[in-house]
């Protein structure tokens, strides 16, 4: 796995300083992360990603399947997407794809609830 | 001494014979007042009867429901449930047990009994194709694939609905085909097909009295019409404006067609899209009026009388129902039954009407006269509710 940029920067300058330093700077470092964690779940709210995960299963499952392997919509189960980028999908969840029963679900979601969305089903966590 | 033996023998067996009778009496039962609700998300559904408005039983292990529908052997003893993952599942309701279960495809879409309750079709979208049952045995009688094109691609099939004769009629999604097929010879099964019906029928019904067989379709406007008494006049395009219109609307929940009201002179029609009913003269089939409604309307369902129209709607204003007097043309009443309403299904004679509210597991009683809500039953979200009144009707 790649380290973020910011993350190996941190721990160059790491051994360049005191111990009190060292120890504030952890310090600091711990907190960005947890606010950096506290960030990305303050997006889609607990109470909300309980009514997405409702959604994802019980509306979207009317054409995808309750157990997400298809029916008037194709399968969404971990191997049928594995090998498709998660763009395609959020962008086919925000604007719909013409041509086909799929409607644009914009205005009814916001990007971040698509983004969490998404990646519930890149995880098979439905 | 005899005399008093003989009396008390025959007292013995009045008060058997009493006792016997009585007991049967009360385990003996029809099954006319009799239904079962489909839980979606659980993989089972319950026994119900409509008399004491109550639950008679549960059933479990019947896989993926997301999409179900159910028709009923003629003796109206047995369900047939027709799942989402291919499961086809008979069910004794009046013993409340699974009698047997298989897995006739990888993904079905729903199913239909033959006229003489001998032969059950199911559509499926993978494989696509149609396949045929015993319906006693539930044994594989013959397999219909839905092969079009040069390249021999299968379709999906929708829209599968019974025919007098021992037909079955069916729709074609991708490959914008409706086929006839005749089951006269169960295991050689005559095939008629219509091709150029229009792009992406979606579901299709047939009238009550068997004669017009009607698809819906996704990918254009209007609606392709098979008059099953003209065969050879082949399938015809009517109401040329039906549909989704230039804009393409987005549609949250497929409508479906099979509740579609035929009333009278009229027959009142589910919007794609749009927040309407339309009603259609049925003689020639022109447009006579649009009803604003609530939301995208999916199930348009006329009691049995046919002097109300009762209305669902689609994903996410699907928390109301809707009442149209069909003298009027007119809605009477709003109704909020709960969250995510997915189905109602009317008492044999319509007095009462049942709702399911998929995200309240509940189903609701409603009297259809003061749409006083009479009663409730907990259910585990609910979805498709179906009273053994279907089993002697064409096209349920």
């Amino acid at each position: 796995m790649q380290k973020p940029a910011s993350l190996v920067c941190i721990n160059k300058s790491f051994f360049r300083i005191g111990t009190h330093q060292r120890f504030f700077q952890t310090g600091l470092l711990i907190l960005l992360l947890l606010g950096l964690q506290f960030r990305v779940e303050a997006e889609v709210p607990v109470a909300r990603q309980d009514v997405l995960r409702h959604m994802l299963k019980q509306d979207c499952g009317s054409c995808h399947g309750l157990t997400l392997k298809g029916g008037l919509g194709p399968a969404l189960t971990v191997n049928e997407i594995a090998n498709k980028p998660r763009q395609l999908l959020r962008s086919t969840i925000l604007n719909g794809r013409p041509g086909t029963p799929m409607p644009p679900f914009r205005g009814m979601l916001t990007e971040e609830e698509v983004h969490w969305l998404v990646e519930l089903l890149y995880k098979g966590d439905v | 001494m005899h005399g008093n033996m003989l009396v008390r023998c025959c007292l013995l067996f009045i008060v058997l014979t009493g006792h016997i009778s009585h007991a049967t009496g009360d385990t003996l039962r029809g099954t006319g007042d009799m239904g079962v609700v489909i839980e979606r998300a659980s993989g089972s559904v319950q026994i119900i009867e409509t008399t004491g408005r109550t639950s008679l039983a549960q059933v479990n292990g019947l896989g993926d429901l997301s999409h179900a529908s159910i028709v009923y052997s003629r003796d109206a003893r047995y369900a047939y449930v027709f799942g989402r993952d291919g499961g086809l599942t008979k069910i004794d309701i009046l013993k409340g047990k699974l009698v047997k279960r298989v897995i006739q495809s990888g993904n079905s879409i729903g199913g239909a009994i033959s006229q003489n309750g001998r032969l059950l079709a199911v559509s499926n979208y993978t494989p696509g194709g149609v396949k045929v049952f015993d319906a006693h045995s539930l044994e594989l009688v013959a397999d219909i694939p839905a092969t079009y094109g040069k390249q021999g691609k299968r379709s999906k099939v929708v829209g599968l609905v019974d025919a007098p004769g021992q037909k079955f009629v069916f729709s074609l999604y991708d490959a914008g085909e409706i086929w006839l097929a005749d089951l006269s010879k169960p295991t050689k099964p005559k095939i008629k097909k219509f091709r150029n019906v229009g792009n992406q029928p979606y579901d299709g019904l047939i009238s009550d009295d068997g004669r017009h067989y009607i698809a819906g379709l996704f990918g254009e406007d209007g609606l392709a019409l098979l008059d099953m008494w003209n065969i050879n006049k082949g399938v015809k395009r009517i109401l040329a404006h039906y549909g989704r219109g230039q804009k393409k609307l987005p549609v949250y929940k497929m409508p479906h067609l099979e509740g579609w009201a035929m009333t009278g002179d009229f027959a009142f029609l589910p919007a794609v899209g749009q927040h309407e009913v339309l009603v259609v003269n049925r003689h020639n089939w022109q447009a006579k009026k649009s009803i604003k409604v609530h939301g995208q309307p999916v199930f348009v369902m006329a009691r049995p009388d046919g002097r109300q129209v009762w209305v669902n709607y689609a994903f996410p204003r699907n928390d109301t129902v809707q009442v149209i007097d069909t003298q009027s043309m007119k809605i009477i009443k709003t109704i909020k039954p709960g969250k995510a309403v997915l189905h109602m299904e009317f008492t044999p004679r319509g007095e009462e009407v049942w709702i399911s509210s998929r995200d309240d597991n509940l189903v609701s009683i409603y009297d259809t006269a003061s749409f006083e809500k009479l009663s409730s039953l907990a259910m585990k979200n609910p979805s498709g509710i179906f009273f053994t009144s279907r089993a002697h009707r064409i096209g349920l």
